[in-house]
Parts: C-alpha cells; sequence; structure tokens
C-alpha cells in the first residue's frame, strides 16, 4: 500500500486529504500519471510529489509504505 | 515552542527573538509577515493557509541549517501560521542574531525567499466575491502573487 496526500487545490479536487494506493512499487511519473488520469485536471507538470517528506525525481521509485505527498506550488510567507 | 514550527494559533513574536538572543548575540533581526488586505487592487477578506506539516517543519529547520552554513554564527527561529489569518495577523515570524548586523540582515531576507520556494505552504485568498489558492508558478496578471 502506498499512500498519498492531497493539499491545497488539490485537495478540493480530490475531494480527499488522502487515500492509499493498493501498489507494491511504481515511480513518481507513474504515480504523477495516475492522478492525471484519475482526477482531471490534476496538473502533474506544475507539480512536484514528496516521497517520506522529501522532493523525489520523476524516476524514483516509490514502494510499499512509502508516504507521498503531491505538493502543488507552494505559496507559504 | 519550537525553533522551526508551523502552529494554528496566533504568532508571539517575541518569543522567538527571545529564542535567539544569546550573549554573543551583537545584532536581532525579527521579520514578521503580515496579512495584507490589498493586492493590486483586490481586497483581500481573509487568506486561509495549509500545510503537510511534518515536512514544512522540517524545510524549515533545513532552511536554518543553510543559514548556519553560510552565515556562521547565526542562531535561527522560525514559525510560520496555518488556519484562517485576517488583515494585519502575523503568517510568518523569522528571528535571526548573529555577533554583526549584516548577517543577521541578510540571512533573514534569505529564510524568507527560501520559505516561498521549498516549504510546503498553500495560501488560499478569499475575497468578498470569490477565493483561490496562489502558487509561485501560477501568474494572475490582475492579481499579482506577491502575497505578504
Amino acid at each position: 500500500m502506498i499512500r498519498v496526500h492531497y493539499f491545497a487545490r488539490l485537495r478540493e479536487l480530490a475531494g480527499k486529504g488522502q487515500e492509499t494506493l493498493d501498489r507494491e512499487q511504481m515511480t513518481v511519473q507513474e504515480l504523477l500519471d495516475w492522478a492525471e488520469e484519475s482526477y482531471p485536471g490534476f496538473g502533474k507538470d506544475d507539480i512536484q510529489v514528496a516521497v517520506n517528506e522529501e522532493y523525489a525525481l520523476p524516476g524514483d521509485v516509490i514502494h510499499s509504505g512509502d508516504e507521498c505527498a503531491f505538493i502543488p506550488p507552494v505559496s507559504g510567507g | 515552542m519550537k525553533p522551526f514550527e508551523v502552529v494554528e494559533t496566533p504568532i508571539d513574536a517575541q518569543v522567538y527573538s527571545d529564542y535567539v538572543l544569546h550573549a554573543g548575540a551583537g545584532a536581532v533581526t525579527l521579520f514578521t509577515g503580515h496579512v495584507r488586505e490589498w493586492t493590486h487592487g483586490v481586497r483581500t477578506v481573509y487568506l486561509a493557509y495549509e500545510a503537510y506539516v511534518p515536512m514544512a517543519e522540517k524545510k524549515l529547520a533545513e532552511i536554518g541549517a543553510e543559514m548556519e552554513a553560510k552565515w556562521p554564527g547565526v542562531k535561527v527561529a522560525i514559525a510560520h501560521r496555518i488556519g484562517e489569518l485576517h488583515i494585519s495577523d502575523i503568517a510568518v515570524v523569522i528571528a535571526v542574531s548573529s555577533p554583526h548586523r549584516k548577517a543577521a540582515y541578510e540571512a533573514n531576507e534569505y529564510a524568507i525567499e527560501r520559505i516561498k520556494e521549498v516549504v510546503p505552504i498553500w495560501k488560499k485568498e478569499i475575497w468578498e466575491d470569490g477565493e483561490e489558492w496562489l502558487g509561485a508558478q501560477k501568474k494572475y496578471p490582475e492579481k499579482g502573487v506577491d502575497s505578504v
């Protein structure tokens, strides 16, 4: 199981703050592709993925048990 | 308080200033970012901030470590508030002490720039007639994105 978190615009789009995917492993890019397909308008090209609270690259592999988060452009401050 | 934290209650800036002050400090810079009412002619009613809290606190601590590496001798505390914030509320506080003033000024500005780049915190502007999540890469020709 891979847990994914949604924040801000993406949380409202998905209608939830988090969910789990029944997958053993997938790449960050595959996760983004899955999200775009599941939630039209996701806008994956502008979104970073954090794996276990660190920014990850598209080719990085996510494993079952990892905590992932979609990070849309930040706007703190 | 923790030196790098995301909080849900009003920020008392003095707490962070006191935290960084020590006998070797000759200067303390205290930056507070506030909710602004007017941005490019559009009136904000309030802001709603949201964060990926554990990662945000980790990133704030990393920024602190970057500052200590770039300006040896600085001591740093940073807090960001989330939830509903109203006009003039403090959204972020950055306290930096250093032996001499130049490093305290420079390091403090560095911190806010880095926060806007890497810390997973998001701001939604609520106006009288609508609302929008802001993002650094989004462009609002009329409203601009440079809140706080």
